[in-house]
């Protein structure tokens, strides 16, 4: 084996590679659970490739077969109910896990320089997500599979001029049918291999970076320690408190994020009574029906997505380590969160009354949080500065103040 | 880095060592037991194994003429054999792999062979003497029985079992 190895090593630095990215790989050794949530979400990602692959092997993508072939692989494969409930929660926990991890992100101010990259390399992680759960979604062509894919095809009519071709260029027809299905199963198929590839590609941007630490301050040497077996450990422990929750959802709710109407199969001649997003689009579901103009919506939704992407720019604190040393940062941070668990309740209900009025103030204190951080940062900057913080905070917020205004 | 928590005592070190590889051991437990539903699904499925059985009513089959049914997709030949094949057929003891008629039949009158040549798995088409294989030429007699060519082993007889007098079942012996 050893001689093995060393054959390998002479032509590839396999060895190297694993000791230098892997087992010896420097990490800050105040890392908290919530940094365990990237390896759960590449975890993840395994479960729905391997799962995905297997269900591949019995489903049909054609619009008189596919919702009988899910039938056939719930009724007659072996383990069949298995695999796509496994596949079915997994893209919820995908999510679940997925918005655990920008959470954390957002709240330790992990995408501040120099780790504007990195963020942006998970932005589009995020969008490639959705795009595949949105088409995953219509396979088992059932009602909301079908409903679903109608409403958010229909939203690209808010194109100026070309708006009808683009949809229609999109079904392969003028309403969401057989060619729909096809497009949407192979780019299905495709798109996580994309995420695989975009993964890599966030895992070199995060071992040139580096992981960012509770403190907010840039650890000495020595207060790194190498990544096996501190949080190889970690992680697998993280793993298997969050493989309880999923396997328990699996085995014994796993209807719990299928709507029943998606037991139906497609009927293009009637729509079901609520049209209802998975769970994972409701907030952003809520901001598009919010606007009462059609394109302003859509402009709105996708905006809510994007923005994330700006927060490098619009934060503009240089006092280090996120929410925890930043008061009215912190206060925003949760406003924002509860703001999001509301306006995803207000996704799940018809609009009307009183919960179209809560959805409404709700989306203008989603874009008023991002709108307000460049001015409330910079406030808050001097206002913490003024009142004391630890000394290795300051003297690194100091340092980076006195950086850009060098710079000027 | 991790000289300071190195082991002094040796008793330590076998049962770290032990640990590991019970640790190990059962994580490898795990993931093989992962993989046993993975695997299974590609199994036969329950619908495919319910046509694993066929029933074949043979009275509609005349002395002397033969017909193709399949079972599990595959075409199972029945011949229903006049006194002069049968007494033809029992005269003799086939070619390369020899085997008495009686061995390969239940009723001297029906034949029942899986129609797969057991050379390369073409179908063998009907002769007077028996089947002629269009891939490879090779030759059976009203027996299945392989009398030249290269197929190595006469025509495979599936499990079956009279259920009525004029009626059997496929897939079950």
């Amino acid at each position: 084996m050893n001689k093995i190895i060393a054959w390998v090593d002479q032509r590839f630095p396999l060895t190297y590679f694993i000791r230098h990215e892997l087992t010896d790989y420097p990490t800050p050794r105040n890392l908290s659970y919530w940094w365990g949530f990237g390896f759960l979400a590449g975890f993840v990602l395994v479960i729905q490739i391997v799962t995905g692959i297997f269900l591949a092997m019995h489903y049909k993508p054609d619009s008189s077969l596919a919702f009988d072939s899910v039938q056939h692989i719930m009724r007659e494969v072996n383990y069949g109910w298995l695999i796509r409930y496994l596949h079915s929660t997994g893209a919820s926990a995908f999510f679940a896990v997925i918005y655990t991890h920008m959470a954390r992100t957002l709240y330790y101010g992990s995408y501040r320089r120099p780790r504007e990259l990195l963020w942006w390399t998970g932005q589009g992680l995020l969008l490639l997500m959705m795009a595949t759960a949105f088409m995953g979604y219509l396979l088992p062509w059932g009602q909301m599979s079908y409903w679903g894919a109608t409403v958010i095809t229909n939203l690209f009519k808010a194109t100026p001029v070309y708006g009808d071709q683009i949809v229609t260029w999109l079904r392969g027809g003028f309403a969401v049918d057989d060619p729909t299905l096809t497009r949407f199963f192979s780019l299905h198929y495709l798109f996580p291999f994309l995420i695989f590839a975009a993964v890599a590609i966030h895992l070199v941007a995060l071992h040139t970076v580096r992981s960012s630490n509770p403190s907010g301050i840039n650890l000495a040497d020595k207060d790194n320690i190498p990544f096996h077996p501190y949080f190889t450990i970690k992680d697998l422990f993280g793993l298997g408190i969050f493989m309880i929750v999923y396997l328990l959802i699996v085995f014994f709710k796993p209807d719990l994020f299928i709507d029943a109407a998606n037991n139906i199969p497609a009927n293009p001649m009637q729509t079901p009574a609520d049209i209802v997003p998975e769970w994972y689009f409701l907030p952003f579901y809520a901001i598009l029906r919010s606007v009462p103009d059609l394109a302003g919506g859509v402009v709105a939704m996708a905006i809510s997505v994007l923005i994330f992407a700006a927060m490098p720019y619009l934060d503009r604190s240089r006092v280090t380590g996120g929410a925890r040393y930043r008061p009215v940062y912190r206060a925003m941070f949760y406003i924002f969160v509860i703001d999001i668990f509301v306006l995803g309740y207000v996704g799940a209900h018809p609009p009307a009354g009183t919960l179209k009025v809560v959805g409404e103030i709700g989306t203008a204190i989603y874009f008023m949080t991002f709108l307000l951080l460049p001015f409330v940062s910079r406030w808050e900057e001097k206002y913490v500065l003024a009142r004391g913080l630890p000394p290795a905070v300051e003297a690194m917020a100091r340092k980076e103040i006195a950086e850009a205004e060098g710079n000027v | 880095m991790s000289e300071e928590n190195t082991i002094k005592d040796g008793a330590d070190l076998s049962r770290r060592e032990f640990l590991g590889t019970v640790t190990a051991g059962v994580a490898a437990a795990g993931v093989a037991a992962a993989c046993v539903p993975f695997v299974s699904s590609m199994n036969p499925s329950s619908d495919v194994l319910a046509k694993a059985t066929t029933e074949i009513d043979l009275s509609g089959i005349a002395p002397g003429e033969e017909k193709t049914f399949p079972w599990q997709g595959k075409p199972v030949f029945v011949v229903h054999r006049t006194p002069e094949e049968i007494a033809a057929m029992e005269a003799s003891k086939g070619g390369k792999d020899p085997e008495p008629d009686a061995k390969r039949v239940q009723k001297p009158e029906w034949l029942v062979v899986i129609g797969i040549c057991t050379h390369l798995g073409c179908v063998p088409n009907k002769t007077e003497s028996g089947w002629l294989c269009p891939c490879h030429g090779s030759v059976y007699d009203n027996s299945g029985r392989i009398i030249s060519g290269p197929a190595p082993r006469n025509l495979d007889l599936p499990p079956y079992h009279f259920v009525a007098e004029n009626k059997i079942l496929i897939g079950k012996a």
